[in-house]
């Protein structure tokens, strides 16, 4: 009976000790909620942290640091030109499930360093890996060269970023980096997630949400868009009508 | 200065819109087009999302028609009985030509099939217009009499109505069948179909080049209006911070254009519309034949 209960406090306390991690984040974010109004420019959100450590620091292991910030994902359609009887048409097209409308990488060494192979896809860290493709269809073989051709595109015009060094790490303890997010922006919980890996291993993960929302006007104008479409479309041709009402008196009184 | 669109989520520059409002208005009260047509590429370049560009293009539209209109109607160059018989078959046309859209969007390839209706159409029309213009400016250097206008099997047609400011006295089924056509044009390739009416209204009706300006206006706000209203209440996709900034452009150069129009010779503007007409036909038909840099584009789920 003694035995059977101190085998399962010894049990209890393994259990119990398994999820303390040995390194922990503590973050902070310079602002947590992204306020998008009539004059936004984009924004520079600035991401520091430390890390907790209740056991000695390892000697034969570097310490690494992978930041990721997410937009809202949605399904794409990515469609390829051909040559056809001398014109250059639409042909082939693949359905991208879930891209993610922003998404940023940053890491404090070369990402193929920090991070295996297995972890970035436990983790779906990577840019490739962030987006989810449920297959093309049987008469495309290259399925691949259009989720190429996506990244491409978005990186092209940074919306999606891999930025190798940009995380400043101090003493394996204390890190910052920040984030540019383009002024395209979309409304929506940007996830942002903190990995720290050892040896190509994630060993503490962290994440937190930085809200991005319309503000002011660009609220109002957005809600009444969807929620009153035939007043918002009335208000639209009131005001074109009234514009050119206007212009044309104007005109008329300075000719007079 | 930049300013984000609610609707299209995106932040452009005021003043580059502002700027491309004016030079649309002016051309559209020059030539009574709505500009569209040049107006929804230019914003697709800059950025804008195609589905949100076509709508709210649309909004602006009304706006500079409107203003032209005016200017139009003191002087008297707005045939409203005409205007009134396109808008009815207009209307019609467009409601036809939204039937056709879904069914040819159910087949695929509407976009090329609208880039082919552009070029083709766009090359005969500016091709036409051109050659005539040219022609006519050569005859009154020359001092020729101006040729007089020739009966033809459209004077033998039933239904006779007389337009008084247009100085014709013909059946109103050309007028009507010009409306429907171009109101089917208008609803496949989301314009307002100026360039098209345009040229029918001066070489098919017969109508005068100052009345036909003041008149196609007449009926783009209309047909324009209708458009604005179909996207804001099933497509969500007017946005109206980005038709307030192009609408403000676009006033302003509807009523320079409306003037400049009004000081230039009928030849001059028909030939100057010809080869504005042939200039995007050429940039259209050239996207078609060069190979573009990206061969690969991204778009909405399930959309076209």
């Amino acid at each position: 009976m003694l035995r059977a209960i101190v085998t399962r406090t010894i049990v209890a306390v393994l259990l119990w000790a398994t999820p303390t991690l040995a390194e922990e984040v503590v973050l902070g974010l310079s602002q947590d909620r992204v306020s998008i109004t009539t004059n936004f420019d984009g924004s520079e959100i600035l991401i520091f942290g430390a890390v907790k450590r209740e056991v000695p620091l390892p000697r034969d292991s570097q310490l690494e640091v992978i930041v990721t910030v997410a937009g809202p994902s949605l399904p794409l359609t990515v469609r390829r030109k051909e040559k056809r009887l001398g014109i250059w048409v639409n042909t082939d097209s693949v359905e991208v499930d879930r891209a993610p409308s922003f998404y940023a990488v940053l890491t404090s060494a070369p990402l193929s360093e920090v991070l295996d192979d297995v972890e970035d896809l436990r983790h779906k860290i990577s840019v490739p890996r962030a987006i989810r493709s449920v297959g093309a269809p049987s008469n495309i073989q290259d399925s691949m060269a259009f989720t190429d051709a996506l990244i491409r595109i978005k990186e092209n015009s940074d919306i999606y970023q891999l930025r190798e060094g940009a995380v400043e790490l101090r003493e394996q303890t204390l890190f910052k980096t920040s984030v540019k997010m383009p002024a395209a922006l979309t409304e929506g919980d940007y996830a942002t997630r903190i990995f720290l890996t050892r040896d190509g291993k994630v060993v503490a993960s962290y994440e937190r949400n930085i809200d991005v929302q319309k503000v002011g006007l660009e609220r109002w104008l957005y809600e009444l868009s969807r929620g009153q479409p035939l007043l918002y479309g009335l208000m639209s041709l009131a005001i074109a009508i009234g514009a050119g009402w206007l212009a044309s008196s104007v005109f008329r009184l300075l000719r007079a | 200065m930049q300013i984000y669109l609610p609707i299209a989520e995106v932040s452009v520059n005021a003043f580059l819109l502002l700027g491309l409002g004016g030079i649309v208005g002016i051309l559209s009260g020059m030539f009574g087009v709505g500009g569209g047509f040049l107006m929804t590429p230019l914003l697709f370049f800059i950025g804008i999302p195609p589905a949100v560009a076509v709508a709210t293009e649309a909004n602006q539209i009304v706006a500079s028609s409107f203003s032209g209109v005016l200017a139009h109607l003191k002087r008297k160059t707005v045939d409203l009985r005409m205007g009134t018989v396109l808008l009815i078959g207009g209307l019609m046309g467009a409601a036809l030509g939204v039937v056709l859209f879904n069914y040819l969007k159910a087949q695929g390839q509407v976009d090329l099939l609208v880039k082919l209706c552009y070029v083709v159409f766009l090359g005969i029309i500016g091709g036409l217009m051109f050659v005539e213009s040219l022609r006519a400016i050569r005859n009154t250097k020359s001092g020729k009499p101006p040729a007089r206008k020739k009966h033809n099997w459209v004077h033998g047609l039933p239904f006779k109505m007389r337009f008084r400011v247009s100085g014709l006295y013909i059946s109103v089924i050309p007028p009507l069948l010009v409306g429907v056509s171009v109101g089917v044009l208008a609803a496949i390739m989301g314009v307002g179909g100026g360039f098209i009416m345009v040229p029918a209204m001066i070489y098919l009706l017969g109508m005068p080049t100052k009345v036909v300006v003041g008149t196609s206006l007449f009926q783009i706000i209309f047909v324009t209006a209708f458009t604005t209203m179909l996207h804001a209440t099933t497509n969500f996709t007017v946005d109206i911070v980005l038709a307030v900034l192009l609408l403000i452009g676009g006033v302003i150069g509807a009523q320079i254009g409306a003037r400049i129009g009004v000081k230039m010779k009928a030849e001059q503007l028909r030939i100057l519309l010809a080869m504005m007409v042939l200039a995007v036909c050429g940039k259209l038909a050239l996207d078609l034949l060069i190979m573009p840099s990206e061969l690969y584009s991204i778009g909405a789920a399930g959309g076209h």
